[in-house]
């Protein structure tokens, strides 16, 4: 065991981990977090993404004991307080990007690292930077709708309901 | 104008919050206190005896609780098949046990042969790479036809490897027969239809505890339908009382008809909790979920299509293999038969039909309902060999398929393949597609792309497909085990909130926000005054759960049942209160008055002195507001369609990419259109994933090459483009209190042949005499079929 310290959603935590012990893990099993899914063995389904530094990372292919004195942010440090959706979770609610949820959160933090590198970005754009989220539910038609409409873009014409 | 949030409107959905905020319980987010973790041993042979199992070792390692094997469960009972089919001779179809863990012999790469609990996930695995089994390897039974003639057994107490031999109709097959040897034209297209895994996002999980105190046990699954999940456990698997164990399915990350059936893990995290008296949980890795999770698809088949000389359809003929995997899983003798079978004469007015399906065992991973469940291989064979007729005699496919179209004053209309259709427009449906989908501008697009060195091509479809399987007494005439009715209990609280039990599942579909829709607006009153309660078999009336697009025209009618009850009490009671008499009551905007006078009370008003009942006529009221509804329906229902995808094909790469997909769906009535909107979105992704990329491929020994998403192609967002959606023509329902279809499906129903039509199209379009091409169409295929043409 190895103890780690690290900020999670602006609040500093220590743990005891294994060498092995993924991050996703961690946040899951000793934080609690269960926003952050699990959803491949392969680093390729992307619902386990967290920003680590900032950066969006697949949290099932980053050992906890790497994100010592890291500033960790997960789907449930997005909204505000009081719990007010930000502006890329209401952007998902509003155009119906989002069925079972399974992968929703992963989609919502790759979101946020594709707005703050790129705030206007174009579809083709959005949809080369999900290569690495799958959804099996939405058929990513809303879910690109959602991501553009978060950045300010126009998104009326894009077919609607 | 539709309500804010009643019938009809775009309601944004509620469930949506806890999603987006990390809030969402799924299975593997819930932890018990003293919980431990399974892990499950699993053959890495597609086939072979399974000579000794030495547990020693294992049993040593650290934290080791307990190790399971076949042994321990010879004496319980088998999965079963959910429906029972007879060959086309009378013999019912063989039905080998189905155990909890393998013993004996293990049949497909992945079947579980023994399990360990430990005090972690990590020890349980450590203990599992320590069990000694002695498994004698035997050659694999893997292609179908090979099965057919094998004396390599997958069961060797049956003696063959097909399921059944099936005939729909049989009395039709002479009829049939000769229609096609008289005709003057006929179509014949071999196809496969290839073989998926459902891939839910979220991989099964199972957790159990036991109580010991009460002798009772909590389940905690990833099911569609924790009823149906409860029930096989019971009465066939462990035995235990219905009334001792409650199974609660949470959140549910997507099941797409993989999380319908009763699992082997289900039954032993169950038992070893008794044994070890502890919480004893398992969640499968991806590898686990591709190696077990039941596939869907996987048809060979073969179609005629006889034509007379104007183009009638005189007659479909077709025969299947169809897969069924190492096992029969809960439903995989309903989906190649009756979900199949069925559908055979689609959407048209062709006399004759016979469908033929033998179901065969081979060492795969079990093959059951996956999103369409045989309503896609209906829809695959018969709108490919409608294109490929049309090509053959020189016809427009629309017009051919329009002159074939059953007429909207022909309903109600029996098929030839023995189902009574209710409603429909298949022109208007038709028309609305050209519009939408700019047929007229497609011929100005392909010069654009030809400009580009790029072929494209126009494909169509029309579908008819069958929801919300029923009723109970003909599926059961059928073969059914089960009946396909469903349920809810409306509560209405003393404080005038509602909580609505429904045996229906969410798990995606929006439930939560789109049947408190319909309760609004029965009663006039907000939506957000009314819960969904769903998943838990200890708090909602026995209901079959959500599969096959049933839940709004299932469960969604016994919601409104329910309510018309509670309408029909709440009326009395405001009787009682008003001094009138109930007939007299009308209920509007969440107010009860009497005809014709000022006098009236509100709906919280008669909730409350529901409870409060005092000067209560007891002898013709009694107190309380809740009341429960069984619907069992009369009918499918049948949504249809008509699809329209627009592809561009590299004919240097074979590469091919969807640019347009238009799909104009009547769905009947609508409850919320964005809901609906983004339910075909879904199927509509999954479609063109089984069109362009989805394979699952076992090699000749039976080792399962696309295990992961390294090797198996899931649709990325890169892959697909925008739809267009439009569900404008619907013809309502005639025999359901909503007036509606079912929408959960169609997507993954009617995409498929219209992108392979749309590819055949382009590559014709470059000179090429490419007539079929098998899915996935990947650029290896495409590329070779137009060097070989």
């Amino acid at each position: 065991m190895t103890k780690v310290t690290m900020t999670i959603n602006g609040k500093t935590v220590v743990g005891d981990v294994e060498g092995n012990t993924l991050l996703a893990s961690f946040l899951r099993d000793d934080q609690r977090l269960t926003g952050t899914h699990i959803g491949c063995d392969t680093s390729q389904c992307g619902a386990c993404t967290v920003h680590v530094n900032g950066r969006a990372v697949k949290s099932c292919t980053m050992f906890a004991s790497e994100a010592e004195g890291a500033e960790v942010s997960t789907v449930e440090g997005q909204a505000a307080a009081d719990g007010t959706l930000n502006t890329i979770q209401q952007a998902f609610q509003d155009h119906h990007g989002l069925q079972c949820g399974f992968c929703t959160p992963g989609m919502v933090m790759t979101t946020a690292a594709l707005l703050k590198e790129n705030p206007k970005p174009t579809v083709e754009e959005v949809r080369t930077y999900l290569e690495g989220n799958i959804c099996r539910c939405t058929g990513y038609h809303n879910i690109v709708k959602a991501i553009m409409a978060a950045s300010g873009q126009d998104v009326s014409a894009i077919a609607a309901e | 104008m539709p309500k804010d949030d009643g019938i009809g409107a775009a309601t944004l959905r509620r469930e949506d919050v806890r999603f987006l905020t990390g809030a969402g319980q799924y299975t593997d987010d819930i932890k018990q206190f003293g919980e431990t973790a399974a892990v499950f041993a699993r053959s890495t042979v597609a086939n072979g005896v399974i000579k000794s199992i030495d547990i020693t070792a294992a049993a040593a390692m650290p934290g080791v609780l307990a190790i399971f094997t076949g042994e321990d469960f010879v004496e319980v009972g088998g999965n079963p098949a959910g429906w029972l089919i007879n060959s086309r001779d009378g013999t019912p179809m063989h039905e080998p046990k189905r155990p909890v863990l393998a013993h004996g012999k293990v049949r497909h790469v992945g079947d579980a042969y023994a399990a360990v609990i430990a005090e972690t996930a990590e020890q349980a695995k450590n203990a599992v790479e320590a069990i000694e089994a002695d498994i004698q390897e035997l050659p694999a039974v893997v292609n179908m036809k090979d099965a057919l003639s094998s004396s390599n057994y997958v069961h060797d107490e049956i003696s063959t490897n097909q399921c059944f031999d099936w005939g729909w109709i049989e009395d039709n097959r002479e009829a049939t027969d000769a229609a096609i040897k008289g005709a003057h034209h006929v179509t014949t297209l071999e196809l496969v239809n290839n073989r998926l895994v459902p891939n839910a996002m979220e991989p099964r999980s199972s957790r159990a505890s036991y109580d010991r105190s009460r002798d009772e046990y909590v389940l905690h699954t990833t099911s569609q339908n924790p009823h149906l999940t409860r029930l096989l456990i019971s009465a066939f698997v462990l035995g235990i009382p219905e009334n001792k164990l409650t199974v609660i399915a949470p959140d549910v990350g997507g099941g797409f008809g993989s999380k319908i059936y009763h699992y082997g893990e289900e039954a032993l995290v169950l038992a070893a909790s008794k044994r070890l008296n502890r919480p004893v949980s398992w969640t499968a890795d991806r590898s686990e979920a591709f190696l077990t999770d039941a596939h869907g698809r996987d048809h060979v088949t073969k179609i005629e299509l006889a034509l007379d000389e104007a183009g009638n359809f005189l007659a479909f003929r077709t025969e299947t293999l169809a897969n069924v995997g190492a096992y029969l899983s809960n439903f995989a003798t309903a989906t190649p038969t009756f979900l199949h079978g069925t559908l055979m004469a689609g959407n048209y007015t062709v006399p004759n039909v016979y469908v033929n399906v033998k179901a065969v065992f081979t060492n795969t991973a079990p093959v059951d309902a996956y999103r369409g469940a045989g309503r896609p291989e209906a829809t695959y064979s018969l709108e490919r060999v409608i294109d490929m007729a049309a090509r053959e005699i020189g016809r427009d496919p629309i017009e051919l398929r329009r002159q074939n179209f059953i007429k909207p004053d022909q309903y109600p209309f029996a098929s030839a393949a023995g189902l009574e259709y209710d409603s429909g427009n298949y022109d208007a449906l038709m028309d609305q597609m050209e519009k939408v989908a700019d047929k007229a501008g497609f011929a100005e697009r392909r010069k654009k792309s030809e400009a580009k060195g790029l072929l494209r091509g126009f494909g169509v479809n029309a579908y008819i497909e069958a929801c919300g399987i029923a009723p109970s007494n003909l599926v059961g005439v059928l073969g059914s085990r089960v009946g396909l009715y469903d349920a809810a209990t409306v509560r209405v609280n003393a404080t005038g909130n509602l909580s609505v039990m429904v045996g229906a599942h969410s798990h995606g579909q929006g439930h939560e926000t789109a049947f408190p829709q319909v309760v609004a607006e029965m009663l006039g009153i907000d939506a957000t005054s009314i819960d969904i309660v769903h998943g838990d078999t200890s708090k909602i009336p026995f209901g079959m759960g959500t599969y096959g697009s049933r839940s709004l025209a299932v469960c969604g009618s016994a919601v409104v049942r329910a309510t018309e009850k509670i309408i029909n009490k709440a009326k009395k009671i405001a009787g009682h209160m008003l001094e009138a008499s109930d007939s007299d009551i009308e209920l509007k905007d969440g107010v009860f008055s009497v005809a014709g006078t000022d006098k009236s009370v509100s709906f919280g008003e008669v909730a409350l002195k529901a409870y409060i009942p005092h000067e209560f006529p007891l002898e013709d009221i009694e107190p309380g507001l809740e009341e429960t509804a069984f619907y069992d329906p009369a009918n499918f229902t049948y949504p249809s369609g008509a699809y329209c995808c627009e592809v561009e094909l590299d004919p240097e790469t074979g590469k091919v990419r969807v640019d347009r997909m238009t799909a104009v769906d009547d769905f009947g009535n609508i409850i919320n259109p964005m809901i609906v909107t983004g339910q075909v979105h879904g199927g509509l992704g999954q479609g063109i994933g089984q069109a362009l990329l989805e394979n699952t491929t076992y090699n000749e020994d039976g080792q399962l090459l696309s295990a992961s998403y390294m090797d198996y192609a899931m649709p990325r967002a890169d892959d697909l483009p925008f739809y267009t959606v439009d569900h404008s023509q619907g013809t309502a329902c005639t025999h359901n209190p909503l007036g509606v279809k079912g929408c959960g499906e169609a997507g993954a129903i009617g995409s498929p042949p219209t992108v392979v039509n749309a590819v055949i199209d382009a590559m014709q379009s470059g000179g090429k005499n490419v007539t079929h091409i098998d899915m996935p169409v990947t650029p290896h295929r495409v590329w070779s079929a137009m060097k070989n043409a």
